[in-house]
């Protein structure tokens, strides 16, 4: 092992050498990379009249000669889009400020309030090694760092697993601990107070671009405040059952507890009168610790030219959110080298106690409300296709395609007045691309 | 009754035991398990690319793996 290790050295020695002479190193470059295996994938995720993402990754693995694994992984993704505001749709046209507190944007009567700004683009970069010792024993640590321009998060993790009776059963036990801040554009706005709204003066300028004013004593910054963070520290424990030749079964529980900020800077809530009419638009506010647990189930089951991979999670937190996820794929195998791959995803959630689509003025202030729909109750699933195939020289590729839908639901709110014309759940539909390769 | 009912419960737990002793494989019998595409994780950069689209969009994270935080995604 000594001495493969010392030619792995030497012959990385030997091809920067060769790059800096400037001979030939393919010979030097097969030698380095035979041990590398790499998966690089496109995606692209776009919403009807909202969200679009385009996402790339490149993740490449090394196992060394005593068995353990080095991974190393980069995501590049870049959003542009509108994503829901939070507020009510109106009979007339609505006025809000952007994030920045410098300019404003209108909506149309009846339509949902969509903030049109969201451009951002992140970079995340991770690493692991996974270290095998005493014969039935593995560690993995590994470490996670994203950012973007106003958020960037830092992240450690442990993973320990120990196989047991002949390698059928397999314990596991990971801790990870995250700290995310963010900075938001414009400022963090203080919970449940006003936004500040400017004129709409319309758009007869020379450009065609909207004009706004803001009232006199308007100043840019007021009520908002510095950057936030938050931690997250999660628990996993998970048991590993070989049934039989072609099942496969793994249990998992996660306990996972994040203290901070987890308001959406960005969302608002409408406060209406009894005619359904806004009368205000404040800043949404969620409290500041969060404790979940989630139940995972994965089992997989071999054909003899297919593979059936089915899982189910429950989820339940104390925010009063429970959801149940069902994911299953089905592989069949077309020959030796192709495969083709539905894919099924049901997911459902229960609102957070402290959702409400909107607030009636008659009310008294609550602590915490959040009008963002994806702490609503919620239906969403996923149907999908891929296609893969491997060529002559070992490397493979495969495309996916999938359709996404999310439908939010009414918790249980009454409508007044002209809110019961409007549709204040609408759904969310989306369309995955993917195109993977791996060498 | 409530005995019986014990008495169903121990027995029903008994036969599970002993369920457990027959599960698993030898190490010659794993010529399907050994597969890429049966191993628990097959499929990692979708995987990965799945849970940042659900995390973005749903109020639940992690289960499979730690749920995390990573992005303020929208």
């Amino acid at each position: 092992m000594q001495l493969n290790n010392k030619a792995t050295v030497a012959s990385a020695l030997a091809g920067a050498a060769c790059a800096l002479l400037g001979t030939p190193a393919a010979q030097a470059e097969e030698g380095m990379l035979k041990d590398w295996q790499f998966d690089t994938a496109i995606l692209y995720y776009g919403e009807t009249d909202r969200v679009s993402l385009a996402e790339g990754v490149i993740n490449a693995t090394k196992t060394n000669d005593d068995d353990s694994i080095f991974n190393v992984k980069l995501v590049l993704d870049t959003l542009t889009g509108a994503s829901a505001n939070g507020a009510v749709a109106q009979p007339y046209a609505q006025t809000f400020s952007r994030p920045s507190g410098k300019d404003g944007y209108v909506v149309n009567a009846g339509e949902t309030p969509l903030d049109d700004t969201f451009r951002d683009t992140r970079v995340q970069v991770s690493g692991s090694w996974m270290q095998p010792f005493a014969d039935t024993w593995r560690a993995t640590g590994a470490v996670n760092v994203s950012t973007e321009y106003d958020y960037l998060s830092l992240g450690l993790s442990g993973l320990l697993e120990k196989d047991l009776f002949m390698r059928n059963t397999t314990l596991s036990a990971g801790l990870s601990f995250q700290f995310d801040s963010i900075d938001p554009v414009g400022g963090t706005p203080d919970a449940l107070t006003s936004m500040l709204v400017p004129t709409y003066l319309g758009d007869d300028n020379d450009e065609g671009e909207d004009e706004f004013e803001w009232d006199d004593d308007y100043e840019e910054g007021e009520n908002k405040t510095g950057s936030e963070s938050k931690t997250t520290t999660d628990l996993i424990l998970g048991v590993t059952q070989v049934i039989n030749r072609r099942m496969l079964m793994q249990f998992n529980y996660g306990l996972s507890v994040v203290d901070g900020y987890m308001t959406d800077p960005y969302k608002l809530l409408s406060v209406v009168d009894n005619a359904g009419m806004t009368q205000d638009i404040i800043y949404e506010g969620r409290p500041d610790s969060r404790t979940k647990h989630s139940f995972f189930w994965q089992t997989k089951y071999a054909l003899d030219n297919a593979v059936v991979d089915v899982s189910y999670r429950f989820a339940t937190d104390d925010w009063d959110i429970d959801s149940h996820t069902i994911d299953s794929r089905f592989r069949f195998n077309l020959g030796d080298n192709d495969y083709i791959q539905p894919h099924l995803r049901y997911y459902q959630q229960s609102a957070a106690e402290f959702y409400r689509p909107f607030l009636n003025q008659a009310d008294p202030l609550p602590m915490y409300a959040s009008a963002d729909y994806r702490v609503g109750e919620m239906t969403a699933y996923t149907l999908g296709l891929k296609y893969g195939h491997k060529m002559e020289n070992g490397h493979e590729w495969a495309v996916r395609a999938e359709y996404y839908q999310q439908d939010p639901k009414n918790a249980g709110f009454d409508e007044p007045g002209v809110l019961a014309d409007l549709d204040l759940y609408p759904s969310v539909k989306a369309v995955i691309l993917q195109f993977n390769y791996h060498f | 009754m409530k005995r019986k009912f014990l008495a169903f419960v121990a027995l029903a737990g008994v036969l599970q035991l002993s369920g457990c002793a027959s599960l698993g494989v030898q190490p010659w019998e794993r010529d399907l398990l050994a597969k890429d595409e049966m191993a628990l994780g097959a499929e990692g950069v979708d995987l990965g690319l799945d849970d940042h689209i659900y995390f973005s969009k749903e109020a639940t994270s992690g289960g499979r793996s730690f749920a995390g935080g990573g992005c303020g995604c929208n």
